[in-house]
């Protein structure tokens, strides 16, 4: 409750709700003419969908022509379901719900594993392909549709007019808002938000990408479907027009001009949309007095000049006069998340024995022994091209082996994916460091939580899952505080000068509560002092028990550093040893400096 | 079905699709270069096949009122992004190209036009004056979010082509129109007739992706177009102004379009909107071709069209239905086969 309270007690919030009930009081204003109440009305229903399609591509990082086509298939389900068979339109919602459902699972499952662009083309494809079925089939009335769709009613009242159905239509798009924004503030959001900066780093967490991709675009797929239902019952009447192509390009083009990432800019931009085209269609005709049909050229350019000159949307603009949200409430004493315990110092935690990589002729690893003991700081060494990264990809399950072994605490793990070695508490960092840039350096290092959580959608949506949420949290403030980032925690990743976002991406694999850290490169790129405070972060994890592999170049960073180094040249071991040892090697020296030197 | 019937059938596919074959690799040659997902690939083909259509009647072209729209608008373009760095000499560079031409290319237009061209020199006429809008649309829309991400450049692509539609509308007419075929020769061949227009479909098809693959592997042009597709950042490294490559890249776009439409326009009425559905069918010959291979694209734009010609024999209702449906056993293969593709590093 007294969460609930300091929520509502967000300056945004307070506005958001003060704007709904504004909004909810128009159309009981009998001044107020039925034109602009219908207007709001279409405006509702193309924002249901418009937010679907914002998650989809302002957060996930996907895209849609296809937007219209769902709406099609829900409103073609209650207009057959109801007409025919005189089921209650509210069933029938059920039913749309579920026809969507499967197809949006058919077409995205084909789809959502290949790469960015051949989503919207297969969605081009089959929304042009759905569409001209809905015009042909017999039992949809082909071309001239169904008609005689009953109203919506509710306690025996039909809701026939515009002002009636006003309500249960923005009661849908209060209930998606809320719905959407509680999605993106959770586990699930965090992963969905780092679908855009790749799927590697999100994998390396225990994301499982495609699935994710999916739920989103099934998600909006959902949504879509609802608002198609919604209007077979204003309309009354349903024919193929209002699911072609057309329609789709027109919601994409309200999600782009509202902009991305934000549920209320979806909102802002089916408004704007809807009165553009609405000042097109009834009042330049009238001020030229002539009926050229100047839409799609308006339409067309003003999207581009948006993408050209305010690729964000247009909502950023009013967001700025707006007050600053708080910052989330970090719970200090929520229960800790279960940890997993580290294996006794010591012990070998971390062996690759004989590992080759051949990439078709060229042998890049070959036949390389490795093992990390516990409690260790292990580094792997050699001149540029030497397989140091490949190593260390054949280690995180990134690349499959042509040969040899790899063992993890005591388990095989070679032919696993990446993700369910992250699960076995291996964690890693990136030599081109993947965070995202427009989420807090907090949201960023909770994503290394992900396989410590369990909420889904349906919890996230229904804010079942605060409890967890709050230890997710808690736990990730700990680890920024451990590693010294804890002035940064609320600012946005994108403003941290590179050394920061390096500790970010240790303070992320920490998060995951790893056995083993593999650091890749870590020091690339830093300046000396932020290569000390790096140093020291690192033997303090190793006091603490954690274990290191790291990949470097920079060899005083790793002699002062490790207890242990392994050299590679042209794919083979040629040394391993202590830093003392390595720093005599006559091989070593010869690799690094010539046989002459 | 008869053997005739069959045969038939099979031509008209193989007609079809040689037209899809030129959209195709349109495509292809726009994607490689420049990442764009060119969807108003379309509208060129309208553009040219109602241009030559008016030729034919007299008529002066609505296309040259476009063509000088285009022209100011890609002027005005190159001021707003880059007057900081605009000399007297580059300014009247890009007057010349963006002003002067399309001003010489109407006035030519409205001088040859009522004199009734022959056909031939029509056509030619209308591929000089569609050919610069390629490059101007890339100076509008494309070039100054040239490394924007492939959705985002493909969502410019879609509101390009709702503007080139509309704008289309408004030069055209809501009119369709048709074309006197290129020559009145026919040649029976068994039970089949191929008309003059068929065998100029197949002609034109076969020397223009002849000429293109000379093109790519002969003139330095060429070279730096084909360098740029297989890796921008290095072609950049070497020299090549990856912006002149994908103005090419659309000029070339842009001729073939026209020439697609320029070829369909004898067999079949076009209206302002016609090209969207022609060129998406080049798209799946595209999307067969994997968006890189020309070959493949080619040959799949060739199976396109056969069962197009096949689903209008035997469910002609359906035909649309069964094209674009075509794509989804491709996602599928490609979804299986490749997986994973991912567009990051």
């Amino acid at each position: 409750m007294a969460d609930l309270l300091t929520n509502m007690m967000n300056p945004r919030r307070i506005i958001f709700w003060l704007a709904a009930v504004a909004l909810a009081i128009v159309p009981a204003i009998p001044a107020i003419p039925v034109y602009w109440v219908t207007l709001l009305d279409n405006i509702g229903l193309a924002a249901l969908v418009v937010i679907g399609l914002v998650l989809l591509t302002g957060v996930g990082g996907m895209t849609s022509f296809g937007q219209a086509t769902f709406c099609g298939f829900g409103a073609y389900a209650t207009a057959l379901l109801t007409t025919q068979y005189g089921i209650s339109p509210w069933l029938t919602l059920f039913a749309a719900l579920a026809v969507t459902l499967i197809v949006a699972l058919a077409l995205g499952f084909i789809t959502v594993r290949l790469s960015g662009h051949y989503l919207p083309l297969g969605t081009i494809a089959w929304g042009i392909a759905i569409y001209f079925l809905f015009g042909k089939l017999e039992i949809l009335g082909r071309n001239d549709g169904i008609t005689g769709i009953p109203p919506l009613s509710i306690a025996g009242t039909q809701l026939s007019d515009s002002r009636s159905v006003f309500y249960v239509i923005w009661a849908f798009v209060l209930a998606a808002c809320l719905a959407t924004s509680n999605l993106l503030d959770s586990r699930m959001g965090r992963a969905i938000r780092a679908l855009r900066g790749g799927t590697k780093a999100a994998e390396a967490f225990g994301v499982d990408t495609v699935r994710v991709k999916l739920i989103v675009f099934v998600y909006a797929a959902l949504l879509a479907s609802v608002s198609g239902w919604l209007y077979a019952h204003v309309q009354r009447a349903v024919t193929p027009t209002p699911f072609g192509i057309g329609a789709s390009i027109e919601y994409l083009f309200m999600a782009v001009a509202g902009g991305t990432g934000h549920v209320v800019a979806a909102l802002f931009g089916s408004t704007l949309v809807i009165l553009l085209k609405e000042a097109l269609q009834r009042v330049l005709p009238a001020l030229l007095g002539h009926t050229a049909n100047w839409e799609p050229v308006v339409f067309g350019v003003v999207l581009v000049l948006i993408l050209q000159k305010a690729p964000g949307g247009l909502w950023v603009f009013v967001e700025r006069l707006l007050p600053k949200s708080p910052a989330p409430k970090i719970v200090a004493d929520a229960a800790p998340l279960p940890v997993r315990g580290l294996p006794a110092r010591g012990g070998n935690l971390l062996s690759l024995e004989r590992v080759r990589k051949a990439f078709q002729g060229l042998i890049a690893v070959n036949d390389v022994d490795l093992s990390v003991k516990s409690g260790d700081i292990v580094a792997l060494i050699g001149p540029n091209g030497a397989g140091k990264s490949t190593t260390f990809n054949l280690a995180s399950g990134l690349l499959p082996l042509t040969a040899g072994t790899v063992s993890f605490d005591g388990v095989r793990i070679d032919g696993e994916t990446p993700r369910r070695i992250a699960a076995r508490g291996m964690a890693r960092t990136f030599q081109h460091v993947k965070v995202l840039p427009d989420m807090s350096v907090l949201d960023n290092v909770a994503l290394g939580a992900h396989l410590r959580g369990k909420a889904g959608v349906f919890a996230a949506t229904f804010r079942l899952d605060r409890a967890e949420e709050a230890r997710i949290m808690a736990d990730a403030a700990r680890q920024i505080e451990r590693v010294g980032l804890k002035d940064q925690m609320m600012l946005q990743a994108g403003s941290l000068a590179l050394g920061q976002l390096r500790i970010l991406e240790i303070a992320r694999a920490l998060c995951l509560d790893p056995k083993l850290l593999l650091l890749d490169e870590p020091a690339a790129g830093l300046r000396h002092f932020e290569k000390q405070q790096l140093a020291r972060l690192l033997s303090q994890l190793r006091d603490e028990g954690m274990s290191i592999l790291l990949v470097e170049h920079d060899m005083g960073f790793v002699m002062e550093l490790t207890d242990h180094i392994v050299v590679l040249d042209f794919g083979t071991r040629i040394a391993a040893g202590s830093p003392a040892e390595i720093r005599v090697n006559p091989a070593v020296i010869e690799a690094y400096l010539g046989a002459s030197a | 079905m008869d053997a005739t019937i069959l045969l038939f059938l099979i031509q008209d596919g193989v007609t079809n699709g040689a037209i899809y074959a030129l959209l195709g690799i349109a495509l292809v040659l726009v994607f490689t270069v420049t990442r764009v997902i060119f969807v108003p690939q379309g509208e060129f083909v309208a553009y040219g096949a109602l241009t030559l259509a008016m030729l034919d009647t007299g008529k002066v072209p609505g296309t040259i009122g476009l063509l000088l729209v285009f022209g100011v608008c890609a002027f005005l373009s190159q001021l707003w992004n880059g007057w900081r760095d605009m000399d007297l000499a580059r300014l009247s560079r890009a007057a010349a190209l963006n002003l002067l031409l399309p001003v010489v290319i109407a006035a030519a237009t409205w001088w040859l036009a009522p004199m009734k061209l022959p056909t031939w020199a029509s056509v030619a006429l209308t591929l000089v004056i569609i050919a610069p809008m390629g490059p101007y649309l890339y100076t509008i829309a494309f070039r100054p979010v040239a490394e924007a991400s492939v959705l985002t450049l493909m969502i410019v692509a879609i509101g390009v082509h709702l503007a080139m539609t509309g704008l289309g509308l408004v030069f055209f007419g809501a009119e369709g129109f048709r074309a006197r075929p290129l020559t009145d020769l026919t040649v029976p061949a068994g039970p089949l007739i191929f008309t003059g227009q068929t065998l100029s479909v197949y002609a034109v098809s076969l020397a223009s992706m002849l000429a293109l693959s000379f093109f790519f592997h002969k003139p330095l042009f060429g070279k730096a177009l084909r360098a740029t597709a297989v890796n921008r950042l290095g072609a950049r490294l070497v020299g090549i102004s990856t912006s002149l490559s994908g103005s090419i890249a659309f000029g070339l776009a842009a001729v073939l379009g026209a020439l697609s439409g320029v070829l369909i326009v004898p067999f079949a009425t076009v209206f302002y909107d016609s090209g969207f559905l022609i060129s998406l069918k080049g798209f799946i010959a595209a999307i067969i071709g994997s968006l890189a291979s020309y070959p493949l694209t080619a040959l799949a734009a060739i199976g396109v069209g056969m069962v197009e010609s096949f689903a209008s024999f035997y469910a002609s209702n359906f035909k649309e239905v069964i094209v674009f449906t075509l794509i989804i056993p491709v996602l599928i293969w490609l979804s299986f086969a490749h997986g994973h593709a991912d567009e990051e590093d």
